[in-house]
């Protein structure tokens, strides 16, 4: 606040009485008119004074150049439970109460479906849960897209005034500006040629969702003038409706001067069964593997390829293997790899995928070849084959490690459709328990179908008779509480209330069983009405 | 009480807590899990049994309506006032999703309130019988106020001497002197039962360590100190408000003898500040008929919430006197008609010109006011260098918000609500500032938007 400047009645400026009372009237005697009292309490008659008139003559200042106003949020405002529901959630900030958990949910881990939820309904955000709803992002890059999808031009117009938050301006290419659309051909080259990387990639990745051709051509446009390390993230960027239309173009890059631009080329490519690529691949891949009658039973013989020529070289196959790995395997796995799986069934006789997995393959490269054969089944999605590695859920070597690793195998139930993959995943853990689920139970739609529901909750109730402690599943149990059907609660009343402990159980244990499984229970009701609040009227 | 099924909002729930540690514990017992027999009645009470580490659960009830606040009983061993259980209880009512349904009190609570009421009642007629016996021997209490006023004329007096002294020396040297010497100072004050004076004199001695401009501001200190004592020494000559305000502001507070204003008060808003001995809660109270502010102080010992607590945002029906002292803005509560309920009632707003000014004319009542409450109506926060101001939407002037509001949380929310558009905003302002407290949206058509607490 500006003060008036002092002039009148005590006679002496403001800057005057401090210099002397921060010297000492003894030092500095006051020029002022004497008032026949002692120096000191003059002075500090005279401060006492003009402290006053000083404070009562406070006046406004100037304004400063006011922001641009945020634009305006035309989506609906939350249902004042919901908006109420987000304040509880974002309270609960991690690394405050510490220690366990108890019985009480952990309403940090259900912030990510509230706000999947309130996208999918398309509300505004509360303005003034901005900042909490910005710090909780800040410090969970995982939250970063939904809160900043939510949180709309505001959370951005924010951030720019606050240095804490720049994150979301890094995130949002163009400073939140909104990306021209396919139909402002003249904005989108100008950005095209003049926005940075990220703007790039994300004006890129907008228009290939809307018509793959645009953005491919317009790719093509500037393709040899672009950098190694941009052409590469630009080409990824086609990964998204990748299509034949696309061959030409990939083709092309096959001939880049980066190796890595060639072979995620030759991957693209490769996802295209009818592309040229795939046919020579196929060609290749096919000349390695075949069947021996010779003997009693049908015998898949390898011969791995001698060399790695040009050609293969040209179509992404990696030369040099990894150190530990033979050579020639390490070409056959590549061969096999970007081979259509479709071409099997031809060189097999017809046979289909579950028959030719079924074949046992000669000298040790059954592992080799169906762990190729897993790859190619993911990249180019083929449920048929998926199905036919997966095996049937409850055979023994699904649970040890087998052909296929778990990691694959999460990989492949990716391919398939919800229900068939919450099945599978459903009976393997009725077979083989929860220790090796954990990853395949992340793959699953949440939330999580009725069977494999049931069967997660029986498995943790075996769990639980069998004597161990509720910790040893933590990791399942907290998938639980988030992807678990509200609606199962029902069924897990019994399980929460105390049990006795069984003979062989470890000491307290079914009181930490309880305890996770009210956990459990407060969660899912809690998902439940938080589902319920978010329901538009 | 007439407020059938107003459920507060959660903020207003934990406005009540009283520490963020029972905040977090409060909101983790908000769900359906650890309760049950929850319920509600029409009278504004709430119960229910919380399952905790033992065997037998946890009796948790709340009176939401009392006329004299929100009463909490529980049969936990906490010594947190209000605990979590009953935090968590209001919380879960507050979500209103079923979980606590409207429904006749159970036995255990029913006992507590019938205790509580005859209690209430009783207190009311004892109050009526004690204020007769106060003034039973008049000439003995004249004796001691005497004797305490003799007490503050010669701490005044001593005081006097120390400034006198300081000056003297220079405030350069008492840089060096250091926490010591006011320490000291303060404690004879305490000494003198001037604890107005003792309060003034304890901050004189952080101010040297308070960053660039600190002489001017102790020697702004000083001399408002030393008026202060001479007011005091002179206190025969000055006019009555004035004399009664320098008697609350030596630490005579007075007793809150105005008469009564019948009102709907909406709270405006409420904070709490405290050192390591007391927790002081400010209640700002704004009278949709009278149009009066009135500030309402509470007090709790460290570590626990004062008492008194009233939802932001909401209004009630209730009784407020003033203290003695010209333009005195604290009151005391008196009877409560309602309970706290959703009110449209919005503060009118002012200018900043015009809230400068309201400041200036304050100090002519009470000269030793830091700042005053007002409401700013259509302001926009404007970042202006490293600080923020309060722009006036319709002219070029603004009010600078004080240092500390620039370090608060509560500055983002009150620049997220605005978004660079108008908004309404209470606070104090005063010589260092603006300081803002509660803020509103303007809102779509007719609908005011929701108090926001920025403190």
């Amino acid at each position: 606040m500006t003060g008036t400047s002092s002039a009148a009645s005590s006679g002496l400026p403001w800057e005057e009485l401090v210099t002397t009372a921060l010297l000492g009237t003894d030092r500095r005697t006051s020029p002022g008119p004497g008032s026949g009292r002692e120096a000191p309490v003059a002075l500090l008659d005279a401060a006492a004074v003009e402290t006053v008139r000083r404070r009562a003559g406070i006046r406004p200042v100037r304004a400063a150049v006011r922001p641009e106003p945020a634009a305006a949020d035309g989506r609906p405002a939350l249902p004042p439970a919901a908006a109420r529901r987000l304040a509880t959630l974002l309270a609960d900030r991690p690394g405050t109460g510490g220690g366990r958990r108890g019985t009480a949910p952990d309403l940090m881990e259900l912030l990510p479906q509230w706000l999947a939820l309130a996208n999918a309904y398309g509300y505004a955000a509360p303005p003034e849960a901005l900042p909490a709803l910005l710090d909780a992002a800040r410090g969970r890059t995982d939250l970063r897209p939904a809160v900043l999808a939510f949180a709309g031009a505001r959370a951005l117009w924010l951030a720019r005034l606050n240095t804490d938050w720049r994150f979301a301006l890094r995130a949002a290419p163009g400073g939140g500006a909104a990306l021209p659309g396919p139909d402002e051909p003249e904005r989108v080259r100008r950005l095209w040629q003049e926005g940075l990387f990220a703007e790039r990639v994300a004006l890129l990745t907008a228009l290939r969702a809307h018509g793959p051709a645009t953005a491919r051509e317009l790719l093509a446009s500037t393709w040899p003038a672009e950098r190694a390390e941009d052409r590469l993230m630009f080409l990824d960027t086609l990964r998204a409706g990748l299509a034949a239309a696309d061959e030409p173009f990939l083709e092309g890059a096959l001939a880049d001067r980066s190796r890595n631009v060639r072979a995620t080329a030759a991957e693209l490519l490769s996802a295209l069964p009818s592309s040229a690529l795939a046919a020579r691949m196929a060609q290749r891949a096919t000349a390695c593997v075949a069947v021996d009658r010779t003997s009693g039973t049908p015998t898949l013989v390898v011969e791995a390829p001698h060399e790695c020529d040009p050609g293969m070289e040209r179509d992404g196959v990696q030369p040099k293997a990894p150190a530990g790995r033979g050579e020639r395997s390490w070409w056959l796995g590549q061969l096999v790899e970007a081979a259509p799986l479709g071409v099997w069934s031809r060189r097999f006789g017809g046979r289909t995928p579950e028959e030719i997995v079924a074949l046992p393959v000669a000298d040790d490269w059954q592992g080799e070849l169906h762990g190729a054969w897993c790859r190619a089944a993911v990249r180019q999605r083929d449920a048929g084959w998926s199905r036919a590695l997966l095996g049937a859920p409850s055979t023994p070597e699904a649970g040890g490690p087998g052909a296929v690793s778990l990691a694959e195998r999460a990989k492949l139930l990716a391919t398939l459709d919800d229900g068939e993959r919450a099945e599978w995943v459903a009976g393997f853990i009725g077979t083989h328990g929860l220790s090796e689920a954990f990853q395949l139970l992340g793959v699953c739609a949440v939330p999580w179908a009725p069977p494999l529901g049931r069967a997660v909750v029986d498995a943790l109730d075996i769990a639980r008779d069998a004597g161990s402690y509720p910790w040893s599943f933590s990791g399942v149990m907290g998938l639980a509480e988030r992807c678990l059907d509200p609606a199962e609660a029902v069924r897990l009343d019994p399980l929460a209330a105390a049990a006795e402990e069984p003979e062989n159980a470890a000491p307290g244990a079914g009181g930490y069983w309880s305890e996770a499984f009210q956990r459990l229970t407060t969660t899912l009701r809690l998902r439940a009405t938080m589902q319920a609040e978010l329901t538009p009227l | 009480m007439t407020q059938q099924g107003v459920r507060w909002t959660a903020e207003q729930v934990l406005a009540m807590a009283p520490d963020a540690a029972s905040r977090k514990a409060g909101s983790k017992l908000a769900v359906a899990g650890p309760w049950s027999q929850a319920g509600t009645s029409d009278e504004g009470t709430v119960w229910g049994l919380c399952k905790g580490s033992g065997s037998k659960p946890y009796q948790t009830i709340v009176d939401v309506a009392d006329s004299a606040g929100p009463a909490y009983k529980c049969s936990c061993p906490s010594r947190k006032f209000p605990c979590k259980h009953a935090l968590g209880l209001l919380l879960l009512w507050a979500g209103d999703d079923g979980a606590v349904p409207p429904g006749q009190a159970p036995d255990w609570a029913e006992q507590w309130l019938s205790g509580r009421r005859a209690r209430a009642a009783e207190r009311t007629t004892r109050t009526g019988a004690a204020s007769g016996a106060a003034s039973a021997d008049p000439e003995a209490a004249r004796r001691r106020a005497e004797r305490r006023a003799e007490r503050i004329t010669a701490g005044a007096t001593e005081l006097e001497q120390r400034l006198t002294d300081l000056l003297r020396g220079g405030l350069a040297a008492a840089e060096q002197a250091g926490y010591g010497l006011w320490e000291e100072t303060a404690a004879r004050m305490v000494d003198a039962q001037a604890p107005g004076l003792a309060a003034r004199v304890r901050e004189l001695g952080a101010i040297p360590g308070s960053g660039p401009g600190w002489p001017v501001r102790l020697l702004e200190e000083c001399a408002l100190l030393h008026l202060l004592d001479q007011g005091w020494l002179r206190r025969e000559r000055l006019p009555d408000g004035l004399a009664a305000t320098v008697h609350s502001r030596v630490g005579l507070s007075g007793s809150p003898d105005g008469p009564p204003v019948r009102d709907r008060w909406l709270a405006l808003a409420q904070y709490d500040t405290s050192d390591s001995h007391l927790t002081t809660r400010r209640i700002w109270l704004h009278g949709a008929e009278s149009g009066r502010t009135a500030l309402l102080l509470s007090y709790g010992a460290a570590g626990r919430a004062p008492e008194l607590s009233l939802p932001v945002g909401l209004a009630f029906e209730a009784e407020v006197s003033a203290y003695p002292g010209a333009g005195q803005l604290r009151a005391a509560l008196g009877e409560r008609f309602t309970a706290p309920v959703p009110a449209a009632v919005r503060p009118p707003g002012v200018t900043p010109a015009e809230a400068a000014a309201r400041y200036g004319e304050a100090l002519r009542d009470d000269p030793w006011l830091d700042s005053y409450p007002v409401t700013l109506a259509r302001v926009i926060p404007v970042p202006d260098g490293d600080s923020w101001q309060l722009t006036d939407a319709d002219s070029d002037l603004a009010l600078p918000l004080t240092p500390s509001a620039r370090s608060r949380p509560g500055l983002w929310r009150l620049v997220a609500l605005s978004g660079g558009t108008p908004v309404t905003v209470f606070g104090e302002c005063g010589h260092r500032g603006f300081t803002p407290l509660t803020a509103w949206a303007e809102g779509t058509e007719g609908t005011p938007g929701q108090a926001v607490a920025l403190c």
